[in-house]
């Protein structure tokens, strides 16, 4: 790598560092070219900024709250722990900010179709509803293996007027669903826009739905300094593809006395070959339409990789990430499904705060990281989802039946 | 023009493809060398990808085919060494770009030089990321062989020029598998004019095609036609005795 280590570089052609680019069928360029222009005329479009913000606050409910965990801070005996609290969000997850930035941008292209792939099914609901709210058709791509743990979400979506296509191709989880989707898109391009859902795929996506997701840094900055007087030591976030991470850690890239730490699925272990830790334990490789970091094989073949949580299974994660690795200016660590599945316990009885499975992962580390933290000093973990979709799987983990 | 040119000269081109190591190595080698004696001009070997996400199920499933009997790059090479010792047509590769990256690309072009691959399609590879293996790849003399698409418009231009393989027609939307002719892109004629403005290098249609009549009308509109799913088909049916089948496919085609 031969860039000059900035903390965003080169833009335009969606570079960070080696990792981004552009690397998709031909048949999807052109589109993708027209999608890029899009982006860049409209991010700096005063009337499409007014409309977003309008539906981020008005439909959405932002800004969404930093709440200071004061019962889960003493136990600890630490550092002070705010959770910024982006499963209040409509829809209870991160995932509409970027959905209704993308939808609305979709819609000024003229696109009356939406699709997009869904782990946990967070996506699919938010897509989902914002196509029903701006009266596209929508169609969701979901791992068959998925749609049986989010069975609940699967329903979500079809009541909000989606079609949802399981998908039992590979390993019947996100991977696959992206493939699909992309497959979807190759198919009918004219009408349709693919919404991804996470800061993953070709140049523009990983820089266009970290924009849209920014505005999760750019409150917790206002709310922190505004409620403690000052940044925070330490921002953490579960990493699956990277979206909420990346919202949460954008707006303190430039802030390095701010750790930035992603909680990757280590599953049952990252000396185990069931896990979704790419970053601890991929390598770089060209996938999905970008060079990132893969969990893959002796022979570049992409592997099976294996977390709890759905929406955390997947064998890449987006560029920046992978970028923000290699300068070091963030750190990614591994937390187990079992890790995972303690800290959504402990912040529901703590709290009172029923988590996401994805978001428990950020909890487990902030349990482990705040005790080694002196009490002036501050923790902002980001919660990105919550937990009612999750209830019925964790009770099943616990091999407790619940009659549902 | 090279060798891989010149076997467009056919007036009845067939590029045919086939995924390495299906069923086996052994049944693979046979099939490519059966079709290179029934007439295919060019063949076109497919490694398998986890993830071979520009095609249809019928080559999916043919790669998991190949997976089970455990093929990988170092063997597809030595699989070129003993086609080679059989036959002399032009061999090109289909493979996905990570398949190349983790090899490394100067490595992986290498072994196409020495073991006599002239070409390489790279479904996953825009115009604008075909830099970073440019050089290797001409280097070691292997074509990096551009697919043009209906929807490809204004980058037909910037795509084709310079080729020394040959242009990779796309003939509809979507994913690899038979088409009827009324799903091929009806602006086929016209892409394949657009694309003589700017290289002299032949043009093959490929996706959907399968019968001898549309690889007529391909020969017609353009320098060839690929047939992909409509071989691989033949193989999923009986994968230990597809060769009487595929010799007379093949032969009805270049009849």
């Amino acid at each position: 790598m031969q860039e000059t280590k900035t903390t965003t570089t080169n833009e335009e052609t969606g570079r960070f560092g080696d990792f981004g680019g552009q690397y998709i069928p031909e048949t999807l360029m052109s589109e993708i070219e027209r999608l890029t222009e899009a982006y860049d005329h409209y991010k700096n479009d005063p009337e499409f900024k007014a409309e977003l913000h309008d539906l981020l606050v008005n439909y959405a409910g932002r800004p969404s709250l930093l709440y200071h965990a004061k019962r889960m801070s003493k136990d600890l005996g630490g550092a002070q722990i705010y959770f910024k609290r982006e499963d209040l969000n409509h829809t209870g997850s991160h995932k509409i900010n970027n959905a209704l930035g993308q939808a609305l941008l979709a819609k000024k292209m003229g696109k009356t179709r939406l699709i997009a792939e869904t782990g946990a099914g967070q996506h699919g609901v938010a897509t989902a509803t914002v196509a029903a709210l701006l009266g596209m058709e929508c169609e969701i791509y979901m791992g068959k293996l998925d749609t049986e743990r989010q069975a609940l979400n699967v329903y979500r979506m079809e009541m909000l007027g989606a079609k949802v296509h399981p998908i039992s191709s590979g390993t019947g989880t996100l991977k696959d669903a992206v493939n699909a989707a992309l497959q979807e898109w190759t198919r009918r391009v004219d009408d349709t826009h693919y919404l991804i859902g996470s800061t993953m795929g070709p140049h523009p996506f990983p820089t266009m739905v970290r924009d849209f997701q920014a505005v999760i840094s750019k409150e917790i900055k206002e709310q922190i300094i505004k409620e403690a007087g000052k940044l925070p030591d330490a921002v953490v976030a579960c990493v699956g593809g990277g979206s909420n991470a990346m919202g949460a850690f954008y707006n303190f890239i430039d802030d390095p006395e701010v750790r930035l730490i992603g909680c990757e699925a280590a599953g049952k272990g990252l000396n185990t070959e069931q896990h979704a830790a790419t970053l601890e334990k991929g390598r770089p490789g060209i996938f999905h339409g970008m060079k990132s970091v893969f969990c893959q094989d002796d022979d570049g073949d992409i592997t099976e990789v294996y977390s709890i949580s759905a929406g955390l299974d997947y064998p890449g994660i987006g560029p920046e990430h992978a970028y923000l690795q290699d300068i070091k200016r963030a750190e990614y660590v591994g937390i187990t499904d079992d890790e995972a599945v303690d800290a959504f316990d402990f912040i529901a009885k703590e709290e009172g705060i029923v988590a996401a499975i994805e978001s428990s992962h950020a909890v487990a580390y902030v349990k482990k990281l705040a005790p080694t933290m002196r009490p002036d000093q501050i923790i902002v973990c980001n919660l990105s989802g919550r937990g009612d979709k999750d209830v019925a799987a964790i009770a099943r983990y616990k091999g407790v039946d619940i009659h549902d | 023009m090279t060798n891989l040119q010149a076997a467009f000269n056919d007036p009845q081109t067939l590029v045919a493809f086939t995924v390495a190591g299906d069923p086996n190595i052994d049944k693979s080698i046979e099939y490519v060398v059966a079709m290179a004696n029934a007439g295919a001009d060019v063949i076109e070997l497919g490694i398998p990808f986890s993830d071979p996400i520009a095609d249809g199920p019928v080559i999916q499933k043919a790669g998991l085919r190949a997976f089970d009997a455990g093929i990988d790059t170092d063997k597809i090479f030595a699989m070129v060494s003993e086609i080679r010792q059989q036959t002399d047509v032009p061999l090109v590769f289909l493979s996905y770009l990570n398949k190349l990256f983790d090899y490394g690309y100067d490595a992986f072009f290498t072994e196409c030089e020495n073991r006599g691959v002239s070409g390489v399609v790279i479904p996953d590879l825009s115009f604008e990321e075909r830099g970073e293996l440019e050089g290797a790849a001409q280097a070691h003399n292997v074509a990096i062989i551009p697919l043009v698409a209906p929807t490809s418009g204004h980058r037909i231009a910037k795509i084709v020029a310079g080729s020394t393989g040959f242009i990779y027609l796309v003939s509809s939307l979507g994913i690899t598998g038979v088409r009827d002719d009324n799903q091929m892109s009806a602006d086929l004629n016209q892409l394949v004019t657009e694309i003589k403005k700017y290289t002299d290098a032949p043009v093959a249609v490929g996706f959907g095609i399968h019968t001898e009549q549309q690889v007529t009308q391909m020969n017609q509109i353009a320098d060839g036609a690929i047939i992909g799913s409509g071989i691989v088909k033949l193989i999923e049916e009986d994968p230990e005795n597809a060769t009487d089948k595929i010799v007379a496919y093949v032969k009805a085609i270049k009849a």
